[in-house]
């Protein structure tokens, strides 16, 4: 399935929070995660991950630490921050309100949360 | 396996060559990458199919750095090579030097008409920024490919200030219109602003953009106009046993189109040459930054002590608005060149210190002008002087508050950077309250 660009950048931000909040991570980590939540119809070009987590962190939703991979390889661990937090409870609120306003036309049962 | 090795490094060297990816991103990327080879290979795939497979997943490198580019676009204002082939570099040499001869013609023009018998030449100092900042601002147009509706816009921008300064009736030795011949460049700066931009007003990146620029149009400005100050200086020494009477003609002739082209030429080597020097302002600052920090500390403490004097004269406050400037400047340019991921430091330290000490001084002379405000009424000079004085003082009271948060590492340094670029619309809405808005209220006097 091909999702829409902008719908898949719109998605981007939320999805990789949430995924961090499962606990710190690294990029390549992440991408298999969404991989793995996704099914594989979700297709994110890889490299683009990266410009990403650099702005979450520029805008202190995430804080970056270098680290070292049980292989010995220099790797970036990325672990969501309260101000991340707070901003996924916002995006999710958002998405729930997309979902439920699509969900109502096409008649899918989508559980009503938040307010 | 070897040439899998290889085929990293020069895909790791593709990556690093646009500048925007440094060295640790490339090592992210890197170690991505080679995850992904070792998992496709754990999979059975040679070495060459795993490399070929894991780079085309990880994006084709073009579209990659330009999105690190968008990121960090503070990297490459510092080091971005402008590798434009050798016929556009041409072109853009001489779409600058015609912009900087238009302005240099209009400014001649502007001068003999002046002269003109009967015309009165109090207009040609106060339009002066006219005949060179628009110029300016087309260049930008130009060169930045501006949309017709925001260039037409700008186009009105300029004509409406245009029309409004020189319909104002203005008695001779008006102070309103000394305000206004002083306020009017910064109002058409904000103009070359916008064309800067491309039109692209809402973005805080593009706008901090803007500020770097102006900070370093200033310091070559600056350098250009030494170069032509020697240039003139020598160029009358030469010419005195010879002609002395034509040095004077020399000067008229030249010094006004040169200081007005010079404008577009520095605004030219600003973009061209980013990559030439490490970008001036941010060194300066970090130069000054600590001076001015004791500097005001002392003089904050002094003042405290020995309280304002009764017989301050009312140029204070203007000496005031030029501190504040200043050290507004410092802030600016200091964390414009800042890494914004770094985590605070002895300079944010230094920050905080000369902030607080200028607003503290800054409190003192405000509180005891305004005292007297009622002894002496305002004028337009005392509400032009003590409205910026308000608008650099509610900024940098939000500034300290910033640094202050940051310190306590409870805001990212990014906050600062929003807070400044979004308070430019302040200043240039303050700047077009005096072009516009004072010489009416106070009849033009």
């Amino acid at each position: 399935m091909n999702i829409d660009k902008d719908l898949v950048a719109a998605m981007a931000t939320p999805l990789v929070l949430a995924i961090l909040v499962e606990g710190t991570s690294y990029g390549y980590a992440i991408l298999k995660r969404v991989r793995e939540l996704s099914g594989g119809d979700l297709e994110w070009t890889d490299g683009m991950l990266y410009p990403l987590l650099h702005r979450l962190e520029r805008m202190g939703c995430i804080r970056a630490e270098w680290g070292v991979s049980p292989e010995g390889r220099r790797r970036r661990y990325y672990e969501i921050t309260e101000a991340g937090r707070a901003q996924l409870t916002e995006q999710r609120r958002q998405w729930d309100t997309a979902t439920r306003t699509l969900g109502g036309l096409w008649g899918m049962a989508v559980p009503v949360t938040g307010a | 396996m070897d040439s899998v090795e290889h085929q990293i490094d020069r895909w790791r060297a593709a990556v690093l060559r646009g500048r925007a990816v440094d060295g640790g991103d490339a090592d992210e990327l890197e170690g991505h990458l080679r995850e992904q080879i070792e998992e496709l290979e754990s999979a059975g795939l040679s070495g060459d199919e795993a490399f070929l497979i894991a780079v085309k997943r990880l994006g084709e490198v073009d579209l990659i750095t330009a999105e690190f580019a968008r990121e960090h676009s503070d990297r490459l204002w510092k080091q971005l090579v402008m590798s434009h082939p050798d016929e556009s570099g041409r072109q853009s040499v001489l779409t600058m030097l015609g912009f900087a001869v238009l302005t240099a013609v209009l400014i001649q023009v502007a001068r003999l008409l002046a002269q003109v018998p009967g015309s009165s030449s109090p207009w040609f100092l106060r339009d002066l920024s006219l005949f060179v900042l628009p110029v300016l601002a087309a260049y930008f147009a130009v060169v930045r490919r501006m949309p017709r509706r925001p260039a037409v816009g700008l186009v009105g921008a300029v004509a409406v200030l245009a029309v409004a300064v020189n319909v104002f009736p203005f008695p001779p030795g008006s102070s309103t219109d000394l305000l206004v011949a002083i306020h009017l460049p910064f109002a058409l700066w904000f103009v070359v602003g916008v064309a800067y931009v491309g039109g692209d007003l809402r973005s805080a990146a593009r706008r901090m953009d803007f500020i770097r620029f102006t900070g370093e149009w200033a310091i070559y400005y600056a350098l250009i106009a030494l170069g032509g100050a020697v240039l003139l200086g020598l160029t009358g020494l030469v010419l005195t046993p010879i002609a002395p009477g034509a040095i004077q003609e020399v000067m008229t002739w030249v010094v006004p189109s040169g200081a007005a082209g010079a404008v577009v030429v520095a605004a030219w080597l600003v973009e061209e040459k980013k990559s030439v020097i490490e970008n001036l302002a941010p060194v300066l600052t970090a130069i000054f930054t600590p001076l001015f920090a004791v500097m005001l500390l002392v003089s904050a403490i002094g003042y405290l002590v020995a309280g304002v004097g009764r017989d301050f004269d009312r140029d204070l406050l203007t000496v005031f608005d030029v501190l504040l400037l200043v050290v507004l400047g410092l802030v600016v340019y200091g964390i414009s060149a800042r890494d914004t991921n770094r985590p605070a430091g002895l300079m944010d330290v230094l920050r905080l210190v000369a902030v607080i000490a200028a607003v503290v001084l800054d409190v003192l002379v405000l509180g005891s002008m305004l005292a007297r405000v009622g002894e002496f009424g305002f004028t337009a000079n005392r509400v032009a002087a003590l409205g910026l004085n308000v608008v650099l003082l509610v900024n940098l009271v939000v500034t300290a508050w910033l640094i202050a948060r940051l310190l306590a590492g409870k805001a990212p340094a990014v906050r600062l950077e929003r807070w400044q670029t979004g308070y430019l619309p302040v200043f240039a809405g303050w700047v077009l309250v005096v072009v516009l808005v004072v010489p009416l209220l106070f009849g033009f006097a």
